[in-house]
């Protein structure tokens, strides 16, 4: 149970909401470097244009700024953020009269979507169903480390990534793009845990069967 | 890995989420733990989602220009 008076935001974002208070530019503009990606993304998924979603940025970094005096830390500074940011875009999106609820943007797909193939594993009746056929995963250790953190192998993340559904795209990026917390992704967006971790399951599940066709392919050929 | 409460490798992959953000009841864990001591595929699989996972975190956001931003802070600052 968290005490919802507890400060859990770390002290770094306590010093930088000091700063802004204190009218600090730089403290700002780092942090617009630093969201702005992500905040446009986001605010994409509720409203039609990509003008539209600057304008919902640009009111968020104004709610951002008008409520600092409020910021008490019982999150952290993004959550925070991207609460005002998400709110921020319901409303515009609202406005827009979007016909698809806002609810459903974030639920996975019900259509079941398998981590890995099923006629990668045996079948029913076999000795041992649903275990690996041949040709089970195999290790990445046999390749090399200069070839596994190259810039090609990175391309094919970011390619993998970007053919994602957005719900799953934004939920991967904020998870392991930016090394964001379940808890916060899932305040930040206002989703449940179930979802956030359904969308992050699918998303890496392909990235990682993205990646494995790559490697593979790549040991064969050397 | 005949017993019924033996975990298939089909069933592991879409545990996989769960027991590595440690969401998996007990039970469930040890199941999957008792799986993966047996099965070299299911290992792999494992290491080359921690693998994914890292490497994912080596990638860095695109950048976009903060038009409007100054502006909007020197507007609010005067305002204060």
């Amino acid at each position: 149970m968290t005490d919802d008076r507890t400060v859990v935001a770390p002290s770094e974002d306590l010093l930088l909401v000091e700063a802004l208070r204190a009218g600090d530019e730089r403290a700002f503009m780092m942090l617009v470097e630093r969201y702005g990606p992500a905040m446009l993304r986001l605010a994409m998924m509720y409203v039609s244009t990509r003008a539209v979603a600057e304008d919902v940025v640009q009111e968020a970094w104004l709610g951002v700024l008008k409520g600092l005096d409020g910021f008490q830390g019982r999150s952290s500074l993004r959550t925070w953020i991207f609460r005002i940011l998400v709110n921020t875009a319901k409303t515009r999106g609202q406005r827009e009269s979007r016909t698809v609820p806002f609810s459903s943007l974030w639920s996975p797909d019900p259509e079941a979507e398998p981590a890995v193939d099923a006629d990668r594993f045996r079948p029913a009746g076999d000795r041992w169903p649903n275990h690996w056929i041949e040709g089970a995963p195999a290790s990445w250790e046999g390749v090399p480390e200069e070839r596994l953190l190259a810039g090609e192998t990175l391309d094919r993340v970011r390619e993998a990534i970007e053919g994602l559904p957005p719900n799953q795209r934004e939920v991967i990026r904020l998870r392991d793009v930016l090394g964001w917390t379940s808890a916060e992704v899932r305040d930040a967006l206002d989703i449940t845990e179930t979802n956030q971790r359904v969308l992050l399951h699918r998303a890496r599940s392909k990235v990682r069967r993205a990646l494995d066709g790559y490697l593979h392919e790549e040991t064969v050929v050397t | 890995m005949s017993t019924p409460e033996a975990l298939a490798c089909k069933e592991l992959v879409e545990l996989i989420t769960d027991y590595l953000e440690g969401a998996l009841a007990e039970h469930d864990r040890v199941r999957l733990e008792d799986h993966l001591a047996l099965c070299d595929g299911c290992s792999s699989y494992l290491e080359q989602m921690r693998m994914t996972i890292e490497l994912t975190g080596m990638l860095t956001e695109d950048e976009i220009p903060a038009e409007g931003k100054q502006e909007l802070f020197r507007a609010w600052k005067e305002q204060r």
